[in-house]
């Protein structure tokens, strides 16, 4: 990517984000009813992305050849773990990670 | 002079009802710049995401997108589609955030999970000022986030020891705030949807051009299948 194509890029996540946040403001006027679809929407989204985030995450691993996904796997596995075990969240994310650096960088 | 009183009893008041986030951002945006560093990113490049887009998981998925091929359009639908809860944090503070004149445009901007989690249920003590109360807990939250990226940005240029595999910590992340929804809900459906969908269109699409197949798959099922997931819902 050129600089320009980075600020670009940088600027459109800014420009989405705004959207976002600021959309509501702009269409409903306070004391009239939201749409029932985009309040079901606002439930039912975010498990559906954050699902398809961890996949995004996970796209370039391949499961058939080289380690199989294998620090990957166990990995996400401390992450769970912990988090079952502590429910501390930077605590979930610090440990997956530490699991994974040592699991890539000795193990693997 | 009066105005001047009001806006430091408010930062006084909300200050410590920050302090969790003041934690939490210092961890999180330290391992975010130190993953931007690692990445291979000079130190102003997440310093200036943590002021221009100050969303947490998106700003880790931008870097991943900066690494990859120029992608407007995917860039832009992917960037909505992460974050598209805030409209509904929107929606749940129209009333709260109504009559607060200049202070409105900072506040929306700066509407972040965080902040909307104690801006929306807050009880601002009697005698403080309303609106400057919400607006100190929106900016010490994004001075949290710059502050904390900006000591790991340095940190990730001097550390010691091999940062191989720091990458980590985003796909964590996610798998955390994931299971954290799963938990919450009965039934699983959405939560499947995504990463079904996801997968599905992975498979058939390839890694490079599979995130807007994904992205209107999950639209269309969770349309189509609205009445059940909402059955499943009102069960909770």
């Amino acid at each position: 990517m050129t600089i320009t194509q980075r600020i670009v890029t940088v600027a459109l996540c800014g420009l989405a984000t705004v959207l976002t946040r600021a959309l509501p403001f702009l269409i409903f006027t306070p004391g009239r009813p939201t749409p029932k679809y985009v309040q079901y929407l606002g439930k039912a989204l975010p498990a559906a992305i954050f699902g398809m985030l961890v996949v995004y995450c996970l796209k370039d691993v391949s499961f058939l050849t080289g380690d199989h996904g294998l620090p990957q796997m166990i990995a996400i596995a401390v992450t769970v773990g912990l988090h079952l075990w502590k429910k501390q969240m930077l605590l979930s994310v610090a440990g997956g990670t530490a699991a994974y650096m040592l699991l890539v960088q000795l193990v693997f | 002079m009066k105005e001047k009183g009001a806006a430091i009893w408010a930062l006084r008041t909300a200050f410590p009802h920050t302090l969790p986030i003041l934690a939490g951002f210092t961890v999180l945006g330290m391992s975010y710049g130190v993953y931007a560093r690692a990445s291979g990113f000079s130190f102003w490049v997440p310093v200036c995401m943590a002021v221009v887009i100050f969303g947490g998981s998106l700003e880790f998925v931008a870097v991943s997108m900066l690494l990859g091929a120029f992608a407007p359009v995917q860039t832009f639908l992917m960037a909505l589609m992460i974050q598209a809860r805030h409209l509904f944090y929107g929606i749940s503070m129209l009333e709260r955030y109504k009559g607060m004149g200049w202070k409105k445009v900072y506040l929306v901007y700066a509407l972040c999970d965080e902040t909307f989690s104690i801006n929306c249920s807050v009880q601002v003590p009697e005698g403080v000022d309303k609106g400057w109360f919400m607006f100190f807990v929106s900016l010490l939250n994004q001075c949290y986030w710059i502050c904390g990226t900006a000591i790991g940005a340095l940190l990730g240029g001097v550390i010691p020891f091999s940062t191989e595999g720091l990458d980590f910590a985003m796909t964590a992340l996610f798998v955390v705030i994931f299971l954290d929804r799963w938990l919450q809900e009965k039934k699983h459906w959405t939560a499947l949807i995504g990463v079904l969908g996801a997968a599905g269109c992975l498979l058939a699409f390839g890694a490079e051009d599979f995130m807007i197949p994904t992205m209107a798959c999950i639209l269309v099922l969770l349309t189509a299948f609205r009445r059940p997931i909402e059955r499943g819902m009102e069960q909770e």
